[in-house]
């Protein structure tokens, strides 16, 4: 028999704010434990939350990005249940009336090429909500400590539709979605930190059957492909209990990416009831017209529409573009680049970009930022080689000497003399003439017929030249000189 | 009985008096500070109205007080007034305890608004009051340390859960006091012990820094000798605070010009349901008394319909333990307060410091709002109960548009006797008549107006209309001024 997957996402993202979401302390990450707590995070007696309205701002950004209805008033609950890293022993979230609903992540699924642009889909999301984050447990040899850095931090979580299909859909969904939050400036969503958390719920079913299958929370999948690799681990697992014999049981399991299994966390029978009610602490927040629309005058271009404009605007190739626009500095930086560089360059500029400056990044561990490498720099060089000033292999030295030093091409070209000869062609005929002098048997054989033979005439002049000679010159006045000769 | 002479004790005088003896250089806050922690080390043992209070930090503030005043900055009339504090109240460096075991060694490191509130206004803060464990039940027999006594009959309750505010102002023990008021727990006591008790509208006053009890409901307010007093108090606690969401912006009047300006005559309100059975006949004769005293003086007098009244107390009970239940939580031994010795994993330390750090009543709320919360009872109970809780507003709301104020007994009855209501339902009826209150976001204020046959304040309430506290005051004090029930100070 034959089974497909039926996956939904939970998908918990920080949100990038000065302070708590709930009080002026400072949210961050990496400080000494305990040190970003106040009176309100530690629930003291008698303290009170006031809400962070930057966090709502994000949040109104986030929905506005993916196509959310935004609710017309923000609702605060809470949701209750016992925990050490949950000072209160509730957290403040929302629960029938989340803050964002409907919406869809734009995916594209790989294409049958790596240069080919695949099929796109949109995966339907239910709701994005806003809550605050826990704190943390360290468990030592005999007992656990907590640290409250994190508690009360903005946190969004954002739950799909179970309309995944696979494991790659999944990555793809993730993968899009991180692009999204990080373009709108609302998390860095860097998963190591914890700034984005991703849980699962998997079921398969046999093909044609439209009834769900028995779900399974898959918890843990603490990187973008951890969240591949365990969703295509568990839907294995599952065919693999369902072929034996076996029935699924509603659990949550723990995937553990480094070994690549999994192993049951808690059964349904042990599910929490939250008790959700209204939280009378704090007063429903009314999101008007003129507040969404402010909101939404600050929403960026997202990449997807950002790639279709590159293809048309700049003529990029679907390569190109598909490594532009998922880092929007990096497509920001080529857009300057291209702009300085003028009509026509484009292309050239992107690879550039995508060539030589990435793995230039990449070997010396560098932010596009850190960069020596401006974007007027790309332009001015993508100037010279097609001004005919500067030859391709100069030009990767240029380049290299560019990124270390911060010099503008020109400078470096004057530096090292690596231009081009003047298209006076007196000192070009003069080495063009020794090299026939030479190289007769290149000269006899060019002139019986053979073509090729006028390229060991070349060498020796580029050798003469210092590689400064423009080729297209010295094949001009060579067959203008053998031809007379 | 020596009531003209301790009358003219220092630590029987009203707000309004002292500051005028201290205006006048006639007396320092120093030696009114140290009258009243004089009175208190002498009736204390009796009337057991504090948890703990701090002489030297009292003493400290007065002098600071003196400074000002010789360097002619007095900063008004609280200046240099000691004013004691219900243990739920956050004053940094003292204890808060809410007077449960939870808490019995934690220290506050941070101030409640109204504290910081009470010290730019230069008063002296003055004890922290015994009260029911975290403010649940209506005779601080609640409290984990001791029960407070009446100071007019010391084998009689003070009240609650405010008892030790009442009972130590009416001891002469403090000069006001502030307390707070979820069901009645400002007014029902100031009504037992013969002074005001005013809870202000909900999101008056801010919350900050309240140990949170019932919070749609919990309302902090000043316990007063006078109503003029009370006036005066409320302006220095009163107005919107950034760090409590519930409170409102308003435009906060002068409370206690508002008493001189506005002079009535006034409609008042009396409902037949606040009348009926369970009402001692002398507490009603002596509230009787105060409506003809209004008539007397030109006031229309009308009957108005509050015909949702009877499911108060129900609503309260699933409204009030809902949110305690909740608000309760954090005490669960992690981060501060009571923690069990043996407790061999996380889920025995949560039971294990949770039953021993709670006191019966407050286990009580704690499963009944667990319950009325959980899955599959939410809509028959809570959402219900929110439901029948804006019909109780809306009735108050309609009957303003007859009335200015709604006059009622404070109580069913004068102060009972310790132990009399071993049964939880008969001690939750003492608030009959000022839950209303609290389900409406309503101002009332409790005002004495007479003694039982056996001697016993009675106190009747007048309620208002949100955020219209000084006409409230205005009211209350036509009938206040014209008469002297505080005046009758206990013999201790």
């Amino acid at each position: 028999m034959k089974y497909e997957a039926v996956i939904g996402l939970e998908v918990h993202v920080q949100i990038k704010t000065q302070s708590k979401m709930f009080t002026r302390v400072g949210a961050g990450y990496g400080q000494p434990a305990n040190t970003l707590t106040d009176p309100v995070v530690l629930a003291l007696p008698g303290v009170l939350p006031v809400m962070n309205k930057a966090a709502l701002d994000a949040i109104i950004k986030a929905g506005l990005l993916l196509g959310c209805d935004i609710a017309p008033v923000c609702k605060w609950d809470r949701k209750n249940y016992f925990y050490p890293d949950s000072p209160k022993n509730y957290q403040i979230s929302q629960y029938d009336q989340p803050i964002c609903l409907n919406g869809a992540v734009e995916i594209e699924l790989p294409g049958s090429a790596r240069n080919i642009q695949g099929e796109h889909k949109s995966i339907a999301l239910t709701r994005i909500h806003l809550e605050e984050d826990v704190g943390k447990l360290n468990h030592e040899a005999f007992d656990s400590l907590v640290d409250y850095n994190r508690a009360g931090t903005p946190l969004m979580e954002i739950v799909s539709e179970p309309v995944i299909k696979s494991a790659e859909e999944a990555y793809a969904c993730l993968t899009s979605l991180r692009a999204t939050i990080i373009y709108g400036g609302i998390s860095d969503c860097d998963m190591e930190k914890g700034q984005l958390r991703c849980d699962a719920n998997i079921s398969i079913r046999p093909v044609g059957e439209t009834k769900l299958g028995t779900k399974v929370e898959l918890k843990n999948l603490n990187s973008i492909s951890f969240v591949r690799d365990g969703i295509a681990h568990e839907i294995k697992r599952q065919i693999a209990v369902v072929e034996s014999g076996g029935t699924i049981v509603q659990e949550t399991r723990d995937y553990d990416g480094m070994t690549g299994t999994s192993q049951s966390l808690r059964s349904k029978e042990m599910a929490h009831d939250y008790r959700y009610f209204p939280d009378p602490d704090l007063m429903p927040v009314k999101v008007d017209v003129a507040w969404k629309a402010r909101i939404q005058a600050e929403c960026p271009e997202l990449p997807f529409a950002k790639q279709t404009r590159f293809q048309s605007d700049y003529g990029l190739p679907y390569t190109l573009t598909s490594v532009l626009v998922w880092d929007k500095a990096l497509a920001d930086y080529f857009e300057e680049a291209a702009k300085l560089a003028g009509p026509g360059k484009a292309q050239a500029v992107g690879n550039w970009i995508v060539n030589d400056l990435q793995r230039e990044l990449g070997a010396a561990k560098l932010d596009l930022g850190d960069s020596k490498v401006r974007p007027a720099h790309i332009a001015e060089l993508v100037n010279l080689i097609a001004a005919g000033t500067l030859l391709s292999n100069a030009a990767k030295e240029v380049f290299i000497d560019m990124a270390a030093t911060g010099e503008t091409p020109s400078a470096i070209v004057a530096k090292k003399g690596l231009a081009v000869a003047p298209t006076d062609t007196a000192e070009l005929e003069g080495w063009c003439r020794d090299a026939i002098a030479a190289n007769a048997k290149s000269v006899a054989e060019f002139k019986a017929g053979k073509e090729s033979a006028i390229n060991g005439l070349k060498g020796p002049i580029m050798k003469a030249s210092k590689g400064k000679a423009n080729p297209k010159l010295v094949d001009e006045t060579l067959r203008r000189l053998l031809s007379i000769s | 009985m020596s009531h003209a002479a301790m009358s003219s004790e220092l630590f029987n005088k009203t707000i309004v008096e002292l500051a005028e003896l201290l205006a006048a250089k006639t007396i320092t806050s120093v030696e009114l500070t140290q009258a009243v922690i004089d009175r208190t080390q002498s009736v204390e043992e009796r009337v057991k109205a504090f948890n703990s209070f701090d002489a030297a930090a009292a003493l400290a503030q007065a002098a600071a007080s003196d400074a000002r005043r010789a360097a002619g900055q007095s900063l008004g009339a609280l200046d240099g007034i000691p004013i004691g504090i219900k243990d739920v109240i956050a004053v940094t460096g003292q204890p808060l305890t809410a007077s449960s075991k939870m808490l019995a060694n934690f220290v506050s490191p941070y101030d409640a608004t109204v504290t910081q509130k009470l010290k730019k206004a230069g008063a002296i803060i003055w004890g922290r009051l015994n009260l029911d464990e975290f403010a649940m039940g209506s005779s601080t027999e609640n409290s984990a340390f001791h029960t407070t006594r009446n100071p007019y009959n010391l084998d009689c309750v003070p009240g609650g859960s405010s008892g030790g505010s009442a009972a130590a102002l009416a001891a002469g023990e403090a000069i006001a006091t502030l307390g707070s008021d979820t069901g009645g727990s400002i007014r029902q006591p100031a009504a037992l012990c013969n002074v005001v008790g005013l809870k202000p509208t909900y999101g008056l006053v801010s919350r900050f820094g309240l140990i949170a009890f019932a919070s749609s409901l919990d309302q902090i307010g000043p316990f007063n000798r006078t109503v003029e007093d009370a006036a005066i108090t409320l302006q220095a606690i009163a107005g919107y605070d950034e760090n409590d969401s519930t409170s409102v912006k308003v435009e906060i009047p002068d409370y206690r010009a508002a008493l001189k300006t506005k002079k009535g005559p006034w409609r008042i309100g009396i409902s037949k349901e606040y009348f009926g059975e369970g009402l001692d006949p002398e507490v009603a004769a002596a509230v009787e008394k105060a409506v003809s005293f209004y008539e007397k003086m030109g006031c229309v007098i009308k009957n108005v319909s509050l015909p949702h009244t009877e499911y108060g107390v129900g609503v309260y009970y699933i409204i009030a333990t809902a949110e305690c239940s909740s608000n309760l939580s954090r005490y669960d031994g992690i981060r501060y307060g009571h923690r069990s010795a043996d407790a061999k994993d996380i889920v025995d330390l949560y039971y294990k410091s949770r039953a021993e750090g709670f006191g019966p009543e407050v286990k009580r709320r704690i499963i009944l709002g667990t319950y009325v919360l959980s899955s599959g009872y939410y809509d028959a109970y809570y959402l219900r109960a929110q439901k029948v809780r804006t019909l109780i507003r809306q009735d108050f709301l309609n009957a303003y548009n007859e009335v200015d104020a709604i006059i009622t007994p404070t109580t069913p009855t004068p102060a009972f006797k310790r132990g009399a209501k071993a049964d939880p339902l008969a001690m939750y009826l003492c608030d009959v008549y000022t839950i209303g209150v609290n389900l409406a976001g309503l101002p009332g204020i409790s005002v004495p107006c007479g003694f039982s046959s056996s001697g016993l304040p009675i106190g009747m309430q007048l309620i208002g209309q949100p955020f219209k506290e000084a006409d409230l005051l205005a009211i209350a004090n036509a009938y206040d001024s014209a008469h002297d029930w505080a005046k009758r100070t206990p013999n201790l």
